[in-house]
């Protein structure tokens, strides 16, 4: 059989889904990103001076369109597979003969269109504030790809395994943030005292931010490579985590 | 070619409920079959596995001869479910149900349109089809779930509870409607509390309960088992007591009304003409039940198997 169709509808479906409810899906960020921007880049901004020879504008750039992808590529998948499971819209897809490969593929997909679509419209907000000559567009994309697969990813698993409204929101809240935050999107961790620099570099999210910015303005912390091992080594693993709990039927199948 | 085969199902929730105690059924391929059995009994269950909604504990489940394990996507194709509960996206507009079911069946964008508007208009909902389904009466709901599982033409057609709280005009239309899919060739597996629906329209049929088949056969030999009918008589004029008739027991219900039990080897002449002669006229005679329900009824009394079902609706 030939799945193709199958999974085209899926990632249609979800992108129907969340440009259907915009005001909640594009615009937050749009207006979020444009007061860090102002406030951290323009006004605070202008006082620190700059981060390895970058302004403090261009250096906080990069990690807030990539905390976006994050936050975003996770929360979609989270929030339309939980709902799809809960209003048991999941029966649909359950019976029709559609391998879980491809469900998992529709889904993640669908998080990864939205996280980048918001790391679109974050750059574009950049835009206003600063102008940024890209170092490698290659290796940004690619960063930019990986992390907002392996937060689609994330928030699949979450989904699944969640039992109500509340375990859908722990998640970003209490880890995402904190460790985007954290992850360096506002100083370099070459600032810290050294036993912070070191319990950093345990923080995954910092890896993509770093490579991410040296995608962007040519900077970072860490090596590039690692953060491809990193990445890689996650979608490996939560594809088949995730793939495992289908196949189990686990919070969606008696 | 039996369009549904199962063998020795059994389904053993996580709570440790055996809600299915070992199962074998077999559905000709063309059959509109009846699957019967008080609430709680186990139909959904078995519902629910045939359709890959809940996992078995044991047993085999074949579609068309394809097995449900190692052919999953070949018997998954043959089967369209109409679920017993709304499980639609109450967001989604009745078109775009059926578009995506089609989709997720691997149909083309062309052949899902036909087939969506083609399914619509048998289903009465055309008009209906930018209407976010959430917005839908229920009777309506139900209509598009019907819908939705015949847009990708399965061989095999299962409806849990259709007609559940669904207005007499429309029940009659989906009978019709059920009769006509029938026709067409597809096998239909219905359940239903109506028991004059399942007499009416299944050749065959299955009663389960506490996760037992308690009796399987064709609906004609099943009814001509019933050995006494019972009946309603209204008279013309009041009685002070129940008369006495030789072979038939009556009993006085009002005075008025008369129940009489009737053996099969009883004719009916013979007890009117057993009435004449102690002149009680009688005006009007009805079924006291439907007779499908009468051998439901003893079917389900003499099986008390155990403690009674926990969780009956
Ligand atoms: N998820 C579950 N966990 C535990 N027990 C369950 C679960 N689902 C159903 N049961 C139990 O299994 C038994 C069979 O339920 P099922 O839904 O199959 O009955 P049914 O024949 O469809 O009844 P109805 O006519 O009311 O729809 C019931 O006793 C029910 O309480
Ligand atoms: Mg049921």
């Amino acid at each position: 059989m030939n799945y193709s169709i199958a999974f085209r509808t899926i990632v249609t479906k979800e992108i129907f889904r969340f440009i259907r409810i915009w005001p909640q899906t594009l615009l937050p960020p749009a207006i979020t990103t444009a007061l860090y921007f102002l406030i951290f880049g323009k006004l605070i901004g202008d006082r620190i001076g700059t981060i390895s020879g970058a302004s403090y504008m261009d250096y906080i750039v990069p990690g807030i369109i990539l905390m976006s992808v994050i936050s975003h590529s996770y929360a979609n998948v989270v929030s339309s597979f939980y709902s799809t499971k809960f209003q048991r819209n999941i029966e649909e897809l359950l019976v029709a003969p559609i391998p879980n490969w491809v469900i998992l593929g529709g889904y993640v997909s669908g998080g990864i269109i939205r996280g980048l679509l918001v790391g679109i419209v974050v750059t574009l907000i950049s835009l206003l504030f600063t102008d940024i000559t890209v170092n490698n567009i290659a290796i940004a994309l690619s960063i930019a790809v990986l992390t907002a697969t392996v937060f689609s990813l994330a928030g699949f698993i979450n989904a699944i395994l969640a039992e109500s409204f509340d375990d859908i929101s722990i998640i970003p809240n209490f880890v995402l943030t904190p460790l985007s935050y954290l992850g360096g999107v506002f100083y370099s961790v070459n600032m810290l005292p050294s036993i912070w620099q070191n319990i950093s570099m345990g923080n995954p999210i910092l890896y993509m931010i770093n490579a991410f910015r040296y995608g962007l303005i040519g900077v970072t912390d860490v090596d590039i490579q690692m953060t491809f091992i990193i990445t890689g080594g996650f979608i490996i693993t939560l594809t088949l985590f995730s793939l495992y709990l289908l196949h189990k039927g686990i919070g969606i199948k008696n | 070619m039996n369009a549904l085969s199962l063998r020795n199902l059994r389904k053993i929730y996580n709570n440790g409920f055996e809600a299915l105690k070992g199962i074998d059924l077999d559905v000709e391929a063309g059959d509109f079959f009846a699957l019967l059995g008080p609430n709680g009994a186990g139909k959904s269950t078995a519902i629910g596995i045939i359709s890959s909604l809940v996992n078995e504990s044991s047993g085999s489940v074949s579609i068309f001869g394809h097995d449900l394990r190692r052919e999953r996507a070949k018997a998954k194709s043959c089967i369209g479910l109409v679920p017993q509960e709304v499980n639609f996206n109450q967001f989604d507009t009745v078109k775009s149900i059926l578009l995506n079911q089609a989709g997720y069946y691997g149909l083309s964008r062309k052949l899902a349109l036909q087939r969506t508007e083609y399914c619509l208009k048998q289903m009465d909902l055309w008009d209906k089809r930018d209407t976010v389904s959430r917005r839908l009466s229920g009777g309506m709901k139900r209509r598009v779930m019907i819908a939705r599982a015949l847009v990708h033409a399965p061989k095999l057609l299962i409806l849990d509870e259709p007609t559940a709280g669904v207005d007499i005009e429309i029940r009659r239309s989906m009978w019709q409607m059920m009769q006509e899919v029938n026709q067409q060739g597809t096998t239909i597996i219905l359940t239903t509390h109506y028991l004059e629906e399942a007499e009416s329209l299944c050749r065959n049929i299955a009663i389960i309960n506490h996760g037992k088949i308690v009796e399987n056969s064709d609906m004609a030999s099943l009814l001509a088992r019933l050995h006494v009918e019972h009946f309603v008589l209204d008279l013309a004029r009041p009685i002070a007591a129940a008369p006495v008739l030789e072979g038939c027991q009556i009993e006085r219900v009002t005075d008025k009304t008369l129940s009489v039990a009737v053996p099969k080897e009883h004719s009916l002449n013979k007890l009117f003409s057993q009435l004449t002669a102690q002149n009680i006229e009688v005006t009007s005679l009805k079924n006291k039940t439907n007779r499908l329900e009468q051998l439901f009824m003893d079917l389900i009394d003499s099986n008390p198997i155990g403690s009674k079902a926990t969780g009956n609706k």
